[in-house]
């Protein structure tokens, strides 16, 4: 046997153990738990059946159904409209529309909450007509109460939040239509809108599918919007944390994550065959498609784009606006006061910093083990079974939301003794140690946005052929050296794009890091949480307009990079 | 061959004793180098015996045996799914053969990695590193055997002379033509002086000028540089003009063995008689005396199918440009037929003629007439044509 084999089959070895300790084990732990009491003893379904006899407890599951199917058809049918003015029609500023609508990325969902609160809730802008100001001057009643706190407030705040992802996944679908099918539905006489019907909506029915799942899993599985406005209209995600941090009940905290997970799972399972069959759609032939002009419809669109803009762009001003004002809505001079914490819990910059910290971590060892795994997944020829087993457990964590990772970690790590079959009395837990430390919170981030992360990395190298391997192998030289030399110079775009990803999302989510961060680690996310609860709004979403601005930093930095890394590999991309 | 300076192979015994490439072994056998030991006149240079592979449960492979000598050119020919690529990567050790065994110099191959092998493989796709140079691609390898910088420039230097591409060292692989980047990846696969070159479809991929161009250049080099070469490949035409033998594999299973020559003109089954060049299959005859068909009503003489016992059937075939035109005819196999049609291409005329085997029978032969024998004897289509097929290019295929 000789030694390049023998390394090449132990870190793919390497690779399928570590998604092990990392996602199967704490969920099979979490899994445990659910069919447990309290005590630990094994109770098999009698949680589940309790959950379902408590009015209280299974009215959340209906609720959280009913916001997430209402969510979809919002945020799906004007993420449609958008992604299809950015892709089939003339209008200018496609970029920029783009840019503006992938804002809401970079903010935690508690602030979607907090500005809904502030334009909409009791004392809100729009509630209260800008108080009494529109009345005095027009003599007019124009005030509105949309009753914000429960369903309409989380459908707000979450359809916000779905908005991003649906534009991007149809606007890859649109892209990927083939203009061939067009020239030929014209040719036949077809209608705009009969080829609309016969070409478009066929040839993106799975990215179509892909965005409701998308839109679906995210908003049934958040837990900062509703926190924020869902007053007393009980979600599944709040419901964990309550029984979890207000109860301590963790039995009822695991049972609930697992009937969480059901719908989430079917879901992603929908989705993955559809994202499969999606590639399918196009062959390598196929020709790009160009709009042409064409006055009346591009209008109509540039119009939209506009009013959506200008929406989230207000969302995002009266956040900051929010954040600078001294007290709401009595005294409206502005001032930095609320971005110095002084008197409010959270932990302050403190917080911040930690955040940063770990977001820079998870940013620099997520990538390195995400892009790592992905080749030798991808790349390397050994052990076909056992990189098989590798690459559907790094699929797996897109299933499991934020909330389930989290608490399944906190089973998993904190528990001192693993209990294994055919060991009663268990073994001492050799990852206790990362309970409570930076390790755990970095760790969660990794595997809560591997799969995506996967993806890229996987993609990025399916694009190198397969022979280069071949021909390095042929001449002696070892295949880290040619991973090196050749692979990850090449797959560097890529490699940023998930840092970025990493980074961005790690310092915006609130669900997986709620249940795992400890006093000695304050997170910014968690002091919005935080600090809301207290009733320091105004800090909250001034720690919230920190974590953008970070965000937004980051974003420009990463682009200064790509354009940079594109022209010194300007040589060598060139057809 | 000593007037090529340049010759890479040459730089082996150059005085400084700095040998372009270690002899490899089998990993960890102990024993001296491959090259100390003296090979004996009757032990062939590469062979393989016996090779069987499975997918699952369909035969890629069953029972492959072929021999090459040191210096040769062997083509690999057959349809697409015929297993030889499959052959290919088996030789270069990218694949493991299920039972059979591969030989070098009389070695045991068969279990000696792809590293150790110091084959030189070249791909249709040519699988060049996108983000290095042609020089670095061809430095590639040699890098690795910490060789000093400058010996390593001047290899890569006379490597890039000898494939006409002086001058663009510093280009990367995305900056030349599809030609130049064949050359840059044989230049690659040249550079560690290999024991064998392996070509995966080197030509399949580029346009049919540069095809035909590179077809001589690459015929040429392996030539001075006497390196014994296994080339795969569907193109007929290719496998002609290139290799001293070919090798015809049709499910998996070689069907014939031997010069481009002997494929042509004895082309040992109707498969290998249709897939390298074309011809008419005539139909069921009788064979009736020694060497005398009877094809419906007409008698054929043949010079060859001895093995066909007296009293039952063959199969008689022949190519379209044996068939014979003539105007007046006298020998014993001439035919009168009809012109059906007349198909131009250039030189000749692809002609389609019906010949009448009886009352209702008839059979539909090709034949490519020259161009100025269809002007001289004014042949047009619906017009009668006598033709000879003459006897020592009958082939005749036992049914």
């Amino acid at each position: 046997m000789d030694l390049d084999r023998l390394i090449k089959g132990g870190l793919i070895v390497l690779v399928c153990l570590w998604m092990t300790v990392a996602v199967v084990f704490p969920v099979l732990e979490l899994l445990v738990r659910s069919l447990s009491n309290a005590q630990g003893e094994f109770t098999g379904l009698a949680n589940f059946s309790r959950y379902f006899r408590t009015p209280a407890l299974a009215g959340s599951l209906t609720n959280s159904l009913t916001v997430s199917l209402i969510t979809t058809m919002v945020s799906v049918s004007l993420g449609f409209l958008f992604a299809y003015a950015l892709t089939r029609t003339a209008i200018p500023g496609k970029t920029l529309f783009l840019g503006i609508a992938m804002v809401p990325v970079f903010a935690p969902t508690l602030l979607n909450g907090i500005v809904l609160v502030y334009l909409f809730g009791k004392k809100g802008v729009v509630t209260t007509g800008a108080f009494g100001l529109l009345e005095r001057v027009t003599g007019m009643a124009l005030r509105a109460d949309i009753g914000l706190y429960g369903p309409v407030g989380i459908i707000l705040a979450e359809a916000f939040y779905t908005f991003p992802q649906v534009v991007l996944i149809l606007s890859i679908a649109l892209r990927m239509t083939d203009a061939r099918l067009y020239e030929a539905a014209q040719s036949l006489g077809a209608s705009p809108w009969r080829s609309f019907i016969s070409v478009t909506l066929p040839g993106i029915r799975y990215g179509l599918i892909s965005a409701v799942f998308v839109s679906f899993v995210l908003c049934f599985t958040d837990f900062g919007a509703p926190k924020v406005v869902g007053g007393n209209y009980n979600v599944l995600a709040t419901d964990i944390y309550k029984q979890v941090i207000g109860q301590q009940n963790f039995s009822m905290g695991a049972t609930v994550s697992v009937i969480l997970l059901i719908p989430t799972v079917i879901a992603f399972a929908i989705d993955r065959f559809c994202q499969g069959r999606q590639q399918a759609v196009v062959g390598t032939g196929s020709v790009p498609y160009s709009p042409r002009r064409h006055p009346l419809r591009d209008a109509l669109f540039l119009t939209y784009c506009i009013v959506i803009s200008c929406a989230v762009l207000c969302f995002l001003t009266t956040a900051f606006f929010v954040s600078l004002v001294n007290v709401w809505p009595y005294d409206f001079t502005l001032t930095w006061k609320h971005y110095h914490f002084h008197d409010t819990g959270g932990g302050g910059y403190a917080a911040f910093f930690n955040s940063v910290r770990m977001s820079f971590y998870t940013a620099l060892l997520g990538t390195c083990l995400t892009f790592g795994s992905a080749y030798l997944l991808e790349k390397l020829q050994e052990t076909p079974l056992l990189r098989r087993i590798g690459y559907f457990l790094s699929i797996i964590p897109l299933a499991l939301p934020g909330l389930v990772i989290g608490l399944a970690y906190i089973f998993f790590f904190n528990n001192p003794h693993l209990d294994l079959p055919f060991f009663p009395a268990g073994i001492p837990n050799p990852f206790n140690f990362l309970y409570g430390t930076m390790g755990i919170l970095i760790l969660c981030n990794i595997v809560h946005f591997y799969t995506v992360s996967f993806l890229t990395a996987t993609t990025a190298l399916k694009q190198l052929e397969k022979e280069l391997e071949m021909v390095s192998e042929s001449m002696g030289v070892p295949f880290y050296r040619t991973c090196f030399r050749v692979t990850v110079p090449v797959c560097l775009p890529a490699i940023l794009e998930i840092a970025l990803y990493y980074f961005v999302n790690s310092m915006a989510t609130v669900s997986a890091v709620i249940f795992l961060y400890s006093a000695e680690i304050p997170l910014a996310s968690v002091a919005v949480a935080n600090m809301d609860d207290a009733g320091d709004v105004a800090p909250a979403a001034a720690m919230s307009m920190l974590i953008v601005f970070t965000n937004i930093l980051v974003r420009l930095v990463y682009t200064l990079l790509t354009r940079s890394l594109k022209q010194s590999a300007q040589a060598w991309t060139a057809p | 061959m000593g007037q090529y300076p340049e010759h890479p192979t040459m730089e082996t015994n150059s005085p400084s004793g700095d040998k372009v490439s270690p002899p490899r072994l089998p990993h960890g056998n102990g024993k001296r180098g491959i090259e100390d030991f003296p090979v004996a006149p009757e032990e062939p240079y590469l062979q393989a015996r016996g090779i069987t592979k499975r997918f699952g449960r369909s035969n890629a492979l069953r029972d492959v045996s072929f021999q090459a000598d040191k210096g040769e050119f062997l083509c690999v020919l057959g349809p697409s799914g015929c297993g030889k690529t499959t052959l290919l990567r088996i030789i270069a050790g990218l694949e493991k053969q299920d039972a059979g065994s591969v030989h070098l110099r009389g070695e045991d191959f068969s279990n000696v990695p792809v590293s150790k092998r110091n084959v030189g493989i070249v791909f249709q796709s040519y699988a060049l590193f996108p983000n290095l140079t042609a020089a670095q691609n061809i430095a590639y390898g040699l890098r690795i055997r910490s060789r000093r910088r400058a010996s390593i420039q001047d290899r890569v230097e006379s490597l890039l002379r000898l494939m006409g591409l002086s001058g663009f060292g510093s280009k990367f692989p995305a900056q030349l033509s599809g030609g130049q980047q064949q050359r840059v990846a044989l230049a690659r696969a040249m550079a560690l002086s290999p024991h064998l070159l392996l070509l995966d479809e080197p030509l399949s991929a580029l346009d049919a000028q540069v095809r035909l161009m590179l077809r001589g250049e690459v015929k040429q080099l392996q030539r001075r540089l006497n390196i014994t070469t296994l080339m795969v490949t569907h193109d007929q035409e290719e496998a002609l003009t290139m290799a001293d033998r070919i090798l015809v594999m049709e499910g998996g299973e070689v069907v014939q063995i031997g010069t481009p020559m002997e494929i042509y003109e004895k082309p040992a089954t109707p498969f290998v008689a249709s897939f390298v060049g074309s011809m008419n299959f005539m139909g069921r005859a009788l064979k009736e005396t020694h060497r005398v068909y009877r094809l419906g009503e007409i008698r054929l003489h043949v010079s060859r199918g001895d093995h066909v016992t007296q009293g039952s059937h063959a199969t008689i075939a022949i190519r379209p440009e044996d068939i014979v035109v003539n105007r007046i005819s006298h020998s014993q196999n001439s035919l009168s037929t009809k012109v059906v049609s007349l198909e131009f291409r250039g030189p000749l005329y692809r002609a389609t003629l019906s010949l009448p085997l009886g009352a209702a029978e008839q059979c539909l032969l090709q034949a490519d007439i020259p161009t100025e024998k269809i002007r001289r004897f004014g042949i047009s289509e619906n017009g009668q044509l006598d033709v000879e097929l003459p006897s020592d290019r009958i082939h005749v295929y036992a049914a």
